[in-house]
């Protein structure tokens, strides 16, 4: 079946089997393996990506379910050479080892700014419970998203 | 790498549409909402419907709202929208006490309380938390409407009232004066089925429990419906020795199997110390509306 989504504000078209799955198409599409595939049953949150702005697993979400919908990838954060401010905390806390679930990570992170600006640590530990990563512990992937949220309050008032 | 086997993909555009479509392809065919739950069970071959009919287009499916004395719930709201929903929080607290603690919020993000039901895991939250509240639910099928209670919606694991060519659209819960819920869960990690999970709501009427609403989640093979201790309660004063007995009676009559998540007699345990916490945040919330 021909299938046709939004990915970054491109549209992306290509004949695929119902049965592929969100994660496999984008990463199929030329330039897109930042989204990266862990456990393949929801579990580990490498794979979120933004469905309409609200973080998904695209492991288990089918491609053709994405059709008509506008998904975002960790390859959208970065503008014009600028990071991202969450990107800009992984990289100013070191946030990450192997960075395997860092594009989950940072696209929960984006999600939850988006939403909630100003979130409480228990509000960043409970947004990002959904991902696992074996490395940090946790404390500086929270402490990266505290930085970009105190970085955009900052950018904010500077306006 | 895990995939699905192969199947044929329709994307529904109303809800006879739907109905339709699942009429004509019969039983190889499953309605698809969130997917989580039925797309893992592809991915194992414990799933292989031929059809998938997508029904997240339905948009009419998915809202919460008070009418005609009930609070009725689409069959396509998500579980996000359940937990952020105050009209679910004031009137029947449970919904949030367990939406808190099913799955993590990324999942949240798709899961729906149709596809939960329908999925009927007895490990799952929302069937207990349905059948302790008394739920009814609303199938629709080419001939028109039924309504199912959730003493009848389950009738074995994993399968349920729903039959080939039919859709779960709407769940009904009837709303009593007097009344107070609580959902209790233990699992050994964030996001994690439950070990054991026990739902309870009561219905007081001149300082007695009028009525009670008991079941339990992951100790059975299917989503456990505590009638016994549900008649104990009826008629008597709420006191913790009282919830400590129908506690007692949750861990006789459960049926939980050893697994990687704890043994029996741990699971019969919290089965009883979770059901007795459960009544007892329920008529907290009772008498605290009352005062």
């Amino acid at each position: 079946m021909l299938v046709s989504i939004s990915i970054n504000g491109e549209p992306v078209s290509r004949e695929i089997e119902p049965r592929q799955l969100l994660v496999h198409f984008i990463r199929e599409t030329p330039g897109l393996t930042g989204t990266h595939w862990g456990c393949d049953t929801s579990n580990c949150g490498a794979c979120v990506v933004l469905m309409d702005g609200a973080p998904v697993k695209s492991c288990t979400v089918l491609a053709a379910m994405a059709e008509g919908h506008e998904i975002r990838t960790v390859e959208s954060l970065e503008v014009d050479g600028r990071l991202d401010p969450v990107q800009q905390g992984f990289h100013e806390l070191h946030a990450l080892q192997c960075g395997f679930c860092t594009p989950g990570m940072l696209m929960t992170a984006r999600a939850l700014l988006d939403e909630n600006p100003n979130p409480t640590e228990h509000e960043i530990r409970t947004a990002i419970s959904g991902g696992i990563c074996r490395c940090t512990g946790y404390k500086n992937i929270v402490g990266a998203i505290q930085w970009a949220a105190e970085h955009e309050a900052a950018a904010r008032q500077g306006v | 790498m895990q995939t699905p086997a192969s199947f044929e993909y329709e994307r529904a555009t109303s809800v006879d549409g739907a109905i339709a479509s699942l009429q004509r392809l019969g039983s190889g065919a499953r309605v698809i909402a969130g997917g989580h739950s039925l797309l893992p069970q592809m991915k194992l071959r414990l799933a292989n419907p031929q059809h998938l009919v997508d029904i997240n287009d339905l948009h009419e499916l998915a809202y919460i709202r008070e009418a005609d004395g009930e609070v009725r719930i689409g069959a396509l709201t998500r579980h996000v929208d359940l937990l952020r929903s105050e009209l679910l929080a004031e009137r029947l607290p449970i919904f949030r006490d367990a939406e808190k603690v099913i799955a993590d919020p990324v999942v949240r993000n798709r899961g729906t309380i149709g596809g939960s039901l329908c999925q009927a895991d007895a490990a799952e939250d929302l069937s207990a938390v349905c059948s302790a509240v008394k739920a009814n639910v609303v199938i629709r099928g080419p001939g028109g409407e039924r309504t199912v209670s959730m003493a009848d919606f389950h009738v074995g694991p994993f399968t349920t009232a729903v039959g080939d060519g039919e859709l779960l659209t709407e769940v009904r819960i009837p709303l009593r004066a007097g009344a107070g819920s609580a959902h209790e869960k233990v699992e050994r990690r964030a996001g994690d089925w439950a070990i054991v999970a026990a739902s309870a709501s009561i219905w007081m009427d001149s300082g007695k429990i009028a009525d009670a609403g008991i079941a339990l989640s992951a100790v059975g093979l299917t989503t456990i419906h505590l009638t016994r201790a549900e008649e104990l309660l009826r008629g008597k004063a709420p006191s913790e020795d009282l919830f400590a007995q129908a506690g007692e009676i949750a861990s006789t009559d459960c049926s939980p199997t050893p697994d990687g998540r704890g043994p029996v007699d741990y699971k019969r345990h919290l089965a009883g110390v979770l059901t007795a916490r459960a009544l007892g945040r329920a008529a907290t919330r009772v008498l605290r509306q009352e005062a």
